[in-house]
This record gives C-alpha cells, structure tokens and sequence, in this order.
C-alpha cells in the first residue's frame, strides 16, 4: 500500500512550519524575478512537457528553451488524465506517458538536466502521481534533484494543508494557479500559500492556443495586485509574441505551453532542438531570422 | 472510524478519510455555487415537492418491489425481490437524479446541461430532462461505448442532445468524464454539469446520493409491507455506484442488513481486463474524488474492461470507498460471463431482460442463494433494463 492521506497527515506534526528559516534564504524563483525587476524586464515562462517525445529528448529540449531565453521553465509531468489540458498538451502526455515517462523517471533525470540550465524549474502536474510517490519522498527528491516550485494544478488550497508544509520543510516554492472565477477571498488565499509567483489563469477553459488575449487578464490582474507583492504571471492561451508583449505590459511574467509544445511536435522531428530554441527566441521578441508559420 | 456512516459526509465532503474536493481552480467557484444552491433546495419544500411530481407523474415512481418466485424456487433458497428501477421512465434508475440536477440548474439559472455517459443511460435521462426543461444539452461519450449502445446514441440525439465521440484514452466512460469536465470549466458561467454518478468533487457524491435515496426508502416501506421484516441481504452492481449506494443508504443503519455491492470481474481479475476497483485497486484521486481506483504504480489510471459499459470505470465513488473500509459493505467481482449467463436466467425465469450492469448484482445473487434458507430474503436492485444490451446478447448468442 502507498502512502496515503493519512498517513500523510501525520507528516504535518513532523514538519514544523519552516517559514520562519526562510527569511534571508531567497529562493532561485525569488532571486530571478528580483534580477529581473531590477533591469526592468518582464518573464517569459515557458513550459513543455517531459518525456515528450521521449525522455532522452527532454534534456535537449530543456537547454534549448533555456538558451531560447526562458527566464523560468516549467517542466510537465505527464499524467494519464491531463484533464486541465486541451488537445496539445494532451497529445504530449499520451505521447510521454506512452513512451514510459513517470514521475519517478523525471526525478531521477532531473538532476542531469538541471546542471545545464540558467532558468529555474517548476514541475507541474496533476495530485495523483504525487500522491502515489508520496508526499514527503516527493517533497524531498524534488528538492534534491533541483526543482526550485512545484505547482499541482488539481489541487486546492483547501486539500492542500500537508503538501504545503512537506514544500516548505525541503524549501521548494509552491505555485498555485488564480482564475477569472476566483472570489476574491479566494485570490488572497491563494496568493497566501504561493511562492516564488502566482499564476493568473487568463480565462476559463483548459490550455491551448488562442487567437487573442482574453478581455478578463486585466481585472485578474488588477484584483491579485491588490492581494499580494507576489510576481504575477499569466498563462493558458499565450502564444504569440504580440500576445506576449501584451501580458508582460500588465503582469510580471506570461507563461507560453500549447504553443511551445506545438512547436516541438510540429518541428522537432525534423529541425530538432535548434528549432525548438528560435521557437522560443521568437515568442521572446527579438530577431532570430526565424519566421513562424502561423497557419 | 471517527465518524458513522449516517453522518457523511463532513463539511468538506469526506467520507471517513475519502472525497473531498480536487479540481482545477477555475472549477472551484462554481463548485462552491453549486453546492450552496444544492444546500439551499435540499430541505426545500417547494423544491422537494416539485421533485416528487415529476418523479411520480413523469418518471413512474414508485416503482415496484416484485416477488422473483420463479427465480427464487429455481435456486431452491432465499426469497428474491427485485426493486424494479427498470421500469423508470428511460429505463433506468438514472432519471432520479437526472430530475433532481436538472431542477437544480433551472433554479441556479443555467441554460445548458453537460453529461458524461457510459452506457448511455445516464445520458439519455439526461437528455430527457434538457428536453422537459428546455434547456441546451451536450453528452460526451467513448467511442467504444458509442459503437455498443447504439441504440442510445440515436435516442439522445432524438431527443435534441448533441453526443459527442471521445476519442481519447480507452474511448470509454473515463475519458467521457475527462471531456465533460474540460466543457465545463470552459463554459461555467452558463452550464451545469450534471455528473451521473456517486462521484467526482464534493458536493457531487452527496447529492446525487440523496436524488438516489427514494429507492431504498422505498424498497424498505415495501418490504415491510409485504413480507412485515427487514430484508437479510440487499444487492446492487457497483460501476461509480449510484443504484446501489441509493438501495443501501437507508438500510445503514439496521446492523442485521447485510449489503453487497458487485463490481464488474470482466474477463479475469488482471490489470485493464476488469473494473473491480477492491480487487487490486488502491486509494488515489481520479476526478476530483479520493477514493479506490485501478491504477500503475506510478499513479497513472489504468483501462478497465466490462461487457457492461456502466461499470467500465476505474474508479468507485467515495462513499463506497468508506463502507469498504468500514466493513459495512462486502463488495465482490461478477465476471463478463456471469452477467450474462444471469442475464438469460432472469429472462427465462421471470420473463424479465436486465441491462448488464444491473444483471451483475443477479449473477451475484445466483451464486448464493441456494445457500440461504427458504425464510431468507434478499432485495437486488434491477437498476436498469436490457433494451440497450440487445446487440451484445446477440453477439454472444
């Protein structure tokens, strides 16, 4: 038998809340969003998912959306119901999860891509496979093979309570997502138990590409600022550079997946990480002679 | 056990140490709407009565609590009842909380129904109740349940729903659930998604519980009436476990009630080739729910298989996660070919076709009640009739 709830909760006496330690010891989340704000720059986050299309492209993969410019990379675990995920990102997982990606295999890699990359690494994924890892053991190897956040994207800060604290014991930043349809008791909550940033979903629905930003970032944006110093970054449906541009006018960071994840099934089979890389180097704005097929 | 099966669940939709509530946070807001409007209509009178109406005038109940005397003299023990929700208007006993859900999102002001279907019969009560409400109605459903139930796939789109295929995963019930949850999150402001089953995030596995409830009370008012005791055994099949957590809840309470819920065996008991979620499955969350599901170890879902679309789900509904381990309710496997074999007695004997789901609990009844004396009694809740199965009858001949 697994770990479960319970035995999870007894973990929670165990793990005083290590806030406290905390203060002094900047996270590398903190310290890239502070070296940005200093320079007056925005983020660009960037998130694909591991093991797609298969592990051992993972690590290039990583390097190229690093040297791309991704100020912070969000690292997919692949789960068997992604069912925050639209189509993309459903088609990676299937492809990973079927390739035999779990997330005792990421953990295991982690620290071998980790050694090569400037930006930090959030994992993100769904409670269950967490779960079944273990809270503590997952709590403890992520840190250990250098994951700076996590962000578990089915799971609220009402079930939270023990992942928290298990994070916090192994200093890894939780990140918890904020949405259109969240009151606003509920944006001060979550803003309350993220760290490193809080992610403002920019409409209701699952991830994908879209052709506009939608009408309901700035309001979001406006009610988390009253909430949290927090950096605030926004994501689901952020897939241009103009779309890009246009976040980073209002928030801290803009989170780009479908698109990237996209563009590694569409052009990494045949122009491989490089073409990953100017993917990247385009959504950030600058000019890499790349032109981006935009049909 | 820190808390009597009565009393679940708790303020934050735990049944013992399962349930709960894990979802995107988009979903969260609309989660909490529902359930304060669910909490608001539960004691409602105006609510309830317009339930028991339509429930009565549209829906047929009560239904009957028949005497299966041939049935029971052929297997030369117990006394078998069968509670006839097979005779509900749709053919199953889904229309309960069909209606109840439907009522609910009419007051909540919600223009558009969205459902998931296994076997179809969730989703044409469903598209029944859109239709007697007016309101807009889509139902995802697996492409493999699409090609064995056929037949309801035309009744839904006749009745004006739109079913759409899903064509990801296992194409079954799983990732119907997967596609209705990602419409709604996408359209919550104008639709209600109204879940079939004892399942999903809080408050989903209480409410469809209490739309559900009017069987056992039933069942138990009946009983009283024709044989003036308690019944010895009560059975139901087990998919998420809405027919039978319906039969069971107002029974809990009477220990000398002893309760079987039957999961489908399928074609052996090895991983992805059944759905018995207490025969090799372990505590997990799937769909918002913590609860006992077939999975690897790595914690990704595993496929299932059951001749009966219904119960071909990885993962059981919370609160029979709790009974489970409470030991309140014993919960056993039928394979494929027993569903089956059963199904035929029960036509034969009582001149009765069962849906396969429902055809489960009788092949669990089959097996034992020769055992049992004569003065035994036994209720098995006939969820659902076979109309919908005559295809794959005919496939096995």
């Amino acid at each position: 038998m697994s770990e479960t709830l319970k035995s999870a909760g007894s973990e929670r006496q165990t793990a005083p809340n290590r806030g406290a330690t905390r203060i002094g010891i900047e996270s590398r989340l903190e310290g890239r969003f502070r070296d940005l704000r200093k320079r007056g720059e925005k983020a660009l986050v960037i998130y694909l998912t591991a093991g797609d299309p298969l592990l051992e492209a993972t690590g290039k993969l990583l390097e190229a959306v690093d040297q791309g410019g991704a100020d912070v990379i969000e690292l997919g675990i692949p789960f068997s119901d992604p069912l925050a995920d639209g189509p993309v990102i459903q088609r990676a997982s299937e492809r990973a999860v079927h390739g035999g990606a779990t997330l005792r295999k990421v953990l295991e890699y982690l620290p071998r891509w980790r050694e090569r990359l400037g930006a930090p690494i959030v994992l993100f994924t769904y409670f269950n496979p967490v779960l079944q890892y273990g809270l503590e053991s997952f709590a403890r190897d992520a840190s250990r093979a250098g994951a700076d956040g996590t962000l578990i994207v089915d799971l609220t800060p009402e079930e939270a309570g023990d992942y928290i604290a298990v994070m916090r014991s192994h200093h890894v930043d939780t990140v918890f997502l904020a949405s259109p349809t969240s009151s606003d008791e509920r944006i001060e909550r979550l803003a309350a138990v993220s760290t490193g940033f809080l992610y403002l979903v920019s409409r209701t629905g699952v991830t994908g590409e879209r052709q506009s930003l939608s009408a309901a970032v700035p309001p979001l944006v406006e009610r988390a600022r009253r909430f949290t110093d927090l950096p605030l970054a926004v994501g689901f449906g952020v897939s241009t550079p103009e779309q890009v541009k246009a976040v980073q006018a209002l928030a801290d960071a803009a989170v780009v997946g479908s698109a990237v994840v996209h563009a590694i099934e569409e052009r990494y089979p045949a122009g491989g990480a490089p073409a990953v890389r100017d993917f990247v180097h385009w959504l950030k704005g600058r000019d890499s002679g790349f032109e981006h097929d935009r049909t | 056990m820190s808390s009597l099966p009565q009393t679940w669940p708790d303020a934050r939709g735990r049944y013992g140490e399962f349930g709960g509530c894990y979802v995107p946070e988009t979903l969260m807001g609309p989660v909490e709407e529902l359930n304060r409007a669910w909490q608001s209509v539960r004691h409602d009178p105006a609510f309830q009565a317009e339930l028991s109406r339509l429930l009565k005038d549209f829906a047929g109940r009560p239904t009957p609590l028949f005497h299966a005397q041939r049935l029971s003299e052929k297997l030369g023990g117990a006394q078998i009842y069968l509670k006839r929700e097979d005779l509900l208007h749709t053919g199953a006993h889904k229309i309960n909380n069909c209606l109840g859900q439907g009522l609910l999102a009419q007051r909540m002001g919600k223009r558009r129904l969205v459902a998931e279907t296994g076997a179809g019969q969730h989703g044409v009560a469903t598209a029944t109740v859109a239709a007697l409400l007016g309101l807009e109605c889509v139902v995802y459903m697996g492409e493999e349940d699409m090609a064995r139930q056929a037949p309801n796939v035309f009744r839904m789109r006749l009745l004006g729903t739109e079913v759409v295929g899903v064509s990801a995963g296992s194409r079954t019930l799983k990732d119907a659930i997967n596609e209705a949850m990602r419409e709604w999150v996408t359209n919550v402001e104008s639709t209600h998604y109204l879940l079939g089953s004892v399942l999903g995030p809080h408050p989903y596995p209480e409410m469809v519980r209490e739309f559900h409830r009017v069987i056992g009370q039933e069942a138990r008012r009946q009983i009283l009436e024709v044989a003036g005791r308690l019944p010895d055994y009560l059975f139901a099949c087990v998919g998420g476990g809405s027919n039978s957590i319906g039969l069971f809840y107002d029974f809990l309470g009477d220990a000398s009630v002893k309760m079987v819920g039957v999961e489908a065996g399928g074609r052996s008991l090895k991983l992805g080739e059944h759905a018995a979620r207490f025969a090799g499955g372990r505590p997990g969350v799937l769909h918002g729910t913590y609860t006992y599901m077939l999975q690897t170890d790595d914690g990704m879902v595993s496929t299932t298989h059951s001749v009966s679309a219904g119960l071909d789900y990885p993962a059981i509904g919370p609160e029979h996660a709790a009974l489970f381990r409470a030991g309140r309710v014993e919960y056993v496997p039928a394979s494929d070919g027993e569903a089956l074999e059963a199904a035929k007695t029960l036509a034969r004997t009582e001149g009765i076709i069962p849906a396969l789901e429902s055809a489960h609990a009788v092949a669990e009844v089959i097996k034992r009640a020769s055992a049992m004396s004569r003065a035994s009694i036994v209720v098995v809740n006939l969820s659902g009739r076979g109309d919908k199965d005559l295809g794959i009858f005919q496939s096995f001949g």
